[in-house]
């Protein structure tokens, strides 16, 4: 019988943050730039140069630490961990062992409606190294523009299950990461990157078994894909008796497998010691308090805030999945539109028309937060029909036009008007004397008189009053 | 016209500042005195006539028009070849760095050039600043002045040498567990090693982060003051330079010399551990004669003690190897100097570079580096020495509770012969022990000339500070100085 | 007894990427051993409770504000490189790995 196999998987994010310049020197943390044309003496490893502190990667890496419920640690230390390697200048990585900045706490994420929370051991700081391109005929080249870009490692216990819960505790981390604004988290972009260790356990037990680290995943699609085929990969040969062995395997997405790391060495001894270039840091209780005061509003309270106030969890994790999103809707609502409404319209409407959804934050949106309310308004008080009202925004978005302005230039306001609409529905039921005799045994009819008194009042008549005044009028 | 010979680095930039003769006229005379001796003595690796030239007129042009041409103008210095200058071959003195040119500079160089000191060149060193002879710089020895058979220290051998034959006026050096003080013992001049973190090590090429400290050779206590004054203060671009403001250095080296008792209330402790048997007794007789002169300048003397000097060898060997190993990692052949040739693959470029670049002795010190860094050793031996260090730097500030300075002998040996000591480097290791605990605690150290060896060779009184006490040091030293004429001895001239 | 054994000293010779010659290595073996027993005299300090001293300054981490000043030129960045093509260091090929791993070349 085959034994049930639990999944327990361990991730490690690195987070790349959007200073402007770089952890330790002062050439620029830009991506894209021409190769080796944003380095400086202390980032390429150069003889006699020396790390200095980025005040805005401290300050980075302590809200993202809060934003997970961390311990932040009064005194942290840097360290080196040494391995040679091309991209790596100095033949070590300035990170941090012991002492890193945050302890503890946790990623809050729902995975198909339920609540998850997983555990985290630690987020670090440290530099990131250059990259390595491979060229053909013997040589490979070596670019140092990414070489002391500061990045946050989140480590995690191994508390997932699931490839599926592994892809959404990167996709949660990359929230966060956008809520705060200390990064882009593209996954594609290489600013986001993770490594997961996978294990497989009979179920029930509390040993842990032999794991495997899986990298090279550049995508949520990959996470899952990698870890699913990594799952089934371990339980066939523990299925078969085998033992698993520990090593690093490398994800090919072409070919769907991961593949073991050819390697002379095994285990590595990176001879971490204490960072002598760079005194203990300390953040204080002041430095703390006006951090944590800096934080915004976080996804899961978000989440939570607006399924209370009534929204779907469907629509409440649609605005929640972006800052620029749920800020959009709050101050749709706070401009005075309904929550459900001021929901509906941004998702159907206004996210369908951006690519991307920080484009609502920007100030050139073509429809503001106050604009989208005042058209809601319109909407709510009879103004204008359903129907109506979409046409409308179709034209503010384009012209940038207040949802008023155009209503009123183009005289679209619903005819509610009693006597204007009871003059139309007479006209038209004069026009169809036929229709209007047979009308009494065919109550369907109305959709015809309905859509002729809307023909006849240009669209406008308010469809609920012209209900009345023809069921009226006709008997 | 000044003698360049007898001429104090003080006495030249007076000179200058006061228009008896200029930057120009200064700078032809040294590098005349090095092209005709250097040649036998071998402190130079190399000459910058250009660079000294537009220096020295850039010095004269200012002070023409009328603005302040620096409180170091016209000053004939050397640069110990460890710290980088923009445009200069810069090599440590070691295959691996051959054709290295910085594209910046040393935060000291910078300084330095902006004071309007004159740098004639680069001066020789043991490879990485790892010996305590010149006998490991890769490309020539560095004789003494004092004896051609002698070694002049190490590792600023170099810059000893050169102010000691009055090739240059004063010199940078790098102190690591000695190696400004021992040299500076061993030539018969002046070096001091600042509080760790005095001076920034921005452009200093690095051997041991936690015990490199830049420093000054002076031929008299007065020019190494006024060198450090400039030399001195923090930096924005090294996280380990001290805030504190620059103390007035000079004054106190002059302060040193006002009066019949200029240290009248100054308490000289004297440690026992310093005073071993198997210590060179003409140096211990020196230092004696040296107390005593110091008690008639009104100085009390008190026996203090240190008791952990007998570890401090083994901690500092320890700590030093484990970061240098760490900082020599990034030779690699990649981005900068040496490139083996032939090589078939990425591990060879690593191993065969290394292998080809590095002497003996950095090679050593990698290897006990990474050793003592392991994983499993670490707490053993790094992790023990770092608590090790912590008594060694408690010792001092116990000791300075009841005095306010330490002077004990620099070096147990004078000047030794070429490879007397090269072949044995424990030996060559253990020969540092008086020197080494100021690097471990961060505590300032001057070593300055008092007397002679029978056989003519130089002896060094070394003179310690607490931490920021650069001024008691210069006082002291500055006393002594004055009572004595050490340091108006030349040495032999060959031509 | 020996501290360290030749065989030790070629595994830490290829840990910090030096290619010894066998002269070497046996030279390095007795220099290293005659040190390792010299500093062995070190246990016996009692240094319990003792917290370590890993930086001489006796103040915290500065920190820098976070603008950029002006980057090497690439010229300037690869003025001292050994081997240079276009804007790039050249390296041998490097076998994809991850970081940390000394990947040697493949034979074939």
């Amino acid at each position: 019988m085959a034994t049930d196999w639990e999944t327990v998987i361990g991730l490690e994010v690195h987070v790349q943050l959007a200073t402007r310049s770089k952890i330790f020197s002062w050439s620029s943390a830009e991506f894209g730039a021409e190769p080796n044309s944003a380095t400086d003496p202390v980032c390429l490893g150069m003889p006699g140069t020396l790390p200095v502190l980025n005040r805005s990667a401290v300050e980075s890496a302590v809200r993202l630490g809060m934003a997970a419920g961390c311990t932040i640690r009064a005194r942290c230390r840097f360290a080196r961990k040494h391995y040679f390697y091309p991209d790596l200048p100095k033949g070590f990585q300035i990170s941090q062992f012991d002492e890193p900045i945050c302890e503890g706490g946790a990623i809050k994420f729902r995975l198909k409606g339920e609540p998850r929370a997983i555990r985290l051991t630690r987020i670090h700081m440290e530099e990131d190294a250059g990259k390595n391109l491979h060229a053909a005929a013997g040589v490979s080249f070596v670019d140092y523009n990414r070489a002391g870009v500061p990045l946050c490692e989140i480590v995690s216990e191994p508390d997932v299950r699931s490839a599926e819960e592994a892809a959404e505790y990167v996709r949660a981390v990359r929230t966060l990461v956008r809520y705060l604004g200390i990064g882009d988290g593209n996954m594609e972009e290489g600013s986001l990157r993770c490594d997961a260790n996978v294990s497989l356990r009979p179920r029930g037990s509390e040993k842990y078994g032999t794991k495997t680290e899986i990298k090279n995943m550049n995508s949520f699609k990959n996470v899952r894909d990698a870890i699913e085929h990594e799952v089934k990969r371990q339980a066939t040969l523990l299925d078969r008796g085998e033992r698993i062995i520990q090593e690093t395997r490398l994800w090919d997405a072409s070919r769907g497998v991961t593949q073991a790391m050819r390697s002379k060495e095994q285990a590595h001894d990176y001879r971490y010691f204490p960072e002598p270039d760079l005194p203990p840091l300390v953040v204080t209780e002041l430095e703390q308090v006006a951090l944590r005061a800096s934080l915004p509003e976080l996804p899961e309270d978000r989440f939570a805030r607006y399924t209370s106030e009534g929204l779907s969890p469907q629509d409440a994790g649609v605005l929640v999945a972006d800052r620029e999103t749920a800020a959009y809707f709050d101050a749709t609502v706070a401009a005075g539109a309904p929550a459900k409404r001021a929901a509906n319209w941004l998702i159907n409407e206004l996210l369908a028309r951006v690519d991307d959804p920080r484009k609502l934050g920007e100030a050139d949106c073509p429809v503001p937060p106050a604009a989208l309310a005042e058209l809601v308004e319109l909407v709510e008080d009879g103004t204008l029909s359903g129907k109506l009202g979409k046409d409308v925004f179709v034209k503010m978005w384009s012209e940038r036009r207040a949802a008023k302005e155009i209503v009123a230039a183009e005289g679209l306001a619903q005819v509610s008007d009693g006597g204007a609409l009871e003059e139309a529905c007479q006209r038209v039921i004069a026009a169809h004397p036929g229709e209007a005799g047979r009308f009494k045994e065919n109550p369907k009819l109305m959709g015809f008189f309905v859509g002729a008194v809307m023909k006849e009042t240009g669209g406008k008549g308010n469809p609920k009053a012209v209900n009345e005044i023809l069921r009226r009028l006709l008997g | 016209m000044i003698d360049a010979r007898g001429a104090s680095l003080v006495s030249i930039v007076d000179g200058v500042r006061a228009g008896a003769f200029s930057a120009r006229e200064v700078t032809e005379q040294f590098l005349d005195r090095v092209a005709r001796l250097d040649g036998a003595l071998g402190c130079f690796l190399k000459i910058d006539d250009t660079g000294a030239r537009r220096r020295a007129d850039a010095v004269d042009a200012a002070r023409k028009a009328g603005r302040d041409p620096g409180p170091l103008a016209g000053a004939p210095i050397g640069i110990k070849d460890i710290f980088c200058m923009r445009g200069v071959e810069t090599t440590c003195a070691s295959k691996i760095l051959r054709g290295f040119v910085p594209p910046y500079e040393s935060t000291v160089t910078a300084r330095l050039e902006a004071a309007g000191a004159v740098a004639l060149g680069k001066l020789n060193m043991d490879e990485f600043a790892m010996g305590s002879s010149t006998e490991n710089s890769s490309v020539k020895p560095t004789r003494n002045p004092w004896s051609h058979a002698h070694v002049p220290g190490g590792s600023s051998g170099g810059s000893a040498a050169a102010v000691a034959a009055s090739l240059c006026a004063g010199a940078t050096g790098t102190d690591t567990g000695g190696s400004i003080r021992q040299p500076a013992a061993l030539c018969g001049v002046v070096g001091m090693k600042p509080t760790y973190g005095r001076v920034s090590r921005y452009g200093v090429i690095a051997f041991a982060s936690s015990l490199d400290h830049p420093g000054p050779f002076g031929r008299t206590v007065e020019d190494a003051a006024a060198l450090l004054e400039v030399m001195s203060g923090v930096d924005p671009l090294d996280a380990t330079s001290i805030p504190a403001p620059v103390g007035a250095y000079r004054q106190a080296a002059r302060a040193g010399r006002e009066g019949q008792t200029p240290l009248a209330g100054v308490r000289l402790g004297v440690p026992t551990e310093y005073f071993q048997p198997g210590m060179d007794p003409e140096i211990e007789t020196a230092v004696r004669a040296a107390l005593d002169e110091l008690a008639l300048a009104g100085a009390k003397i008190v026996p203090v003690s240190l008791p952990h000097t007998k570890y401090a060898i083994a901690t500092y060997y320890l700590i030093c190897t484990a970061e240098a190993s760490s900082n020599l990692a990034r030779y690699d052949g990649v981005r900068y100097g040496l490139r083996a040739a032939e090589v078939r693959s990425l591990e060879e470029l690593y191993t065969k570079t290394r292998g080809e670049g590095f002497g003996t002795e950095p090679k050593r010190r990698i290897m006990l580096g990474a050793y003592v860094l392991r994983a499993g050793y670490y707490e053993a031996y790094y992790g023990k020495a770092l608590r090790a260090r912590r008594k060694i730097a408690d010792d001092f500030s116990a000791a300075f509770a009841s005095c306010d300075a330490i002077v004990t002998p620099t070096s147990p040996v004078p000047a030794f012969k070429f490879g007397e000591r090269i072949g044995d480097p424990l030996q060559m290791y253990l020969a540092d022990i008086l020197t080494v605990a100021p690097n471990l605690a961060g505590v300032p150290a001057l070593s300055q000339p008092c007397g002679f060896t029978k056989s003519g060779l130089p002896i060094g009184l070394q003179i310690i500070g607490p931490a920021l006490g650069e001024e008691i040091c210069f006082r002291v030293g500055g006393a002594y100085e004055s009572r004595t004429d050490w340091h108006t001895r030349f040495a032999p001239e060959t031509a | 007894m020996s501290r360290i054994t030749a065989d030790e000293v070629r595994e830490l010779a290829i840990l910090a990427r030096l290619a010894l010659s066998e002269q070497e290595v046996a030279r390095m073996t007795v220099d290293l051993d005659a040190i390792l027993d010299y500093v062995d005299a070190m246990r016996e300090l009692d240094t319990t409770g003792v917290e370590p001293m890993t930086h001489a300054v006796p103040f915290d981490c500065p920190l820098r504000a976070d603008q950029t000043a002006p980057s090497l030129s690439i010229d300037e960045a690869l003025a001292n490189a050994p081997r240079r093509e276009a804007s790039f260091f050249q390296v041998p090929r490097i076998v994809p790995g991850p970081g940390g791993s000394s990947t040697v070349e493949d034979e074939s």
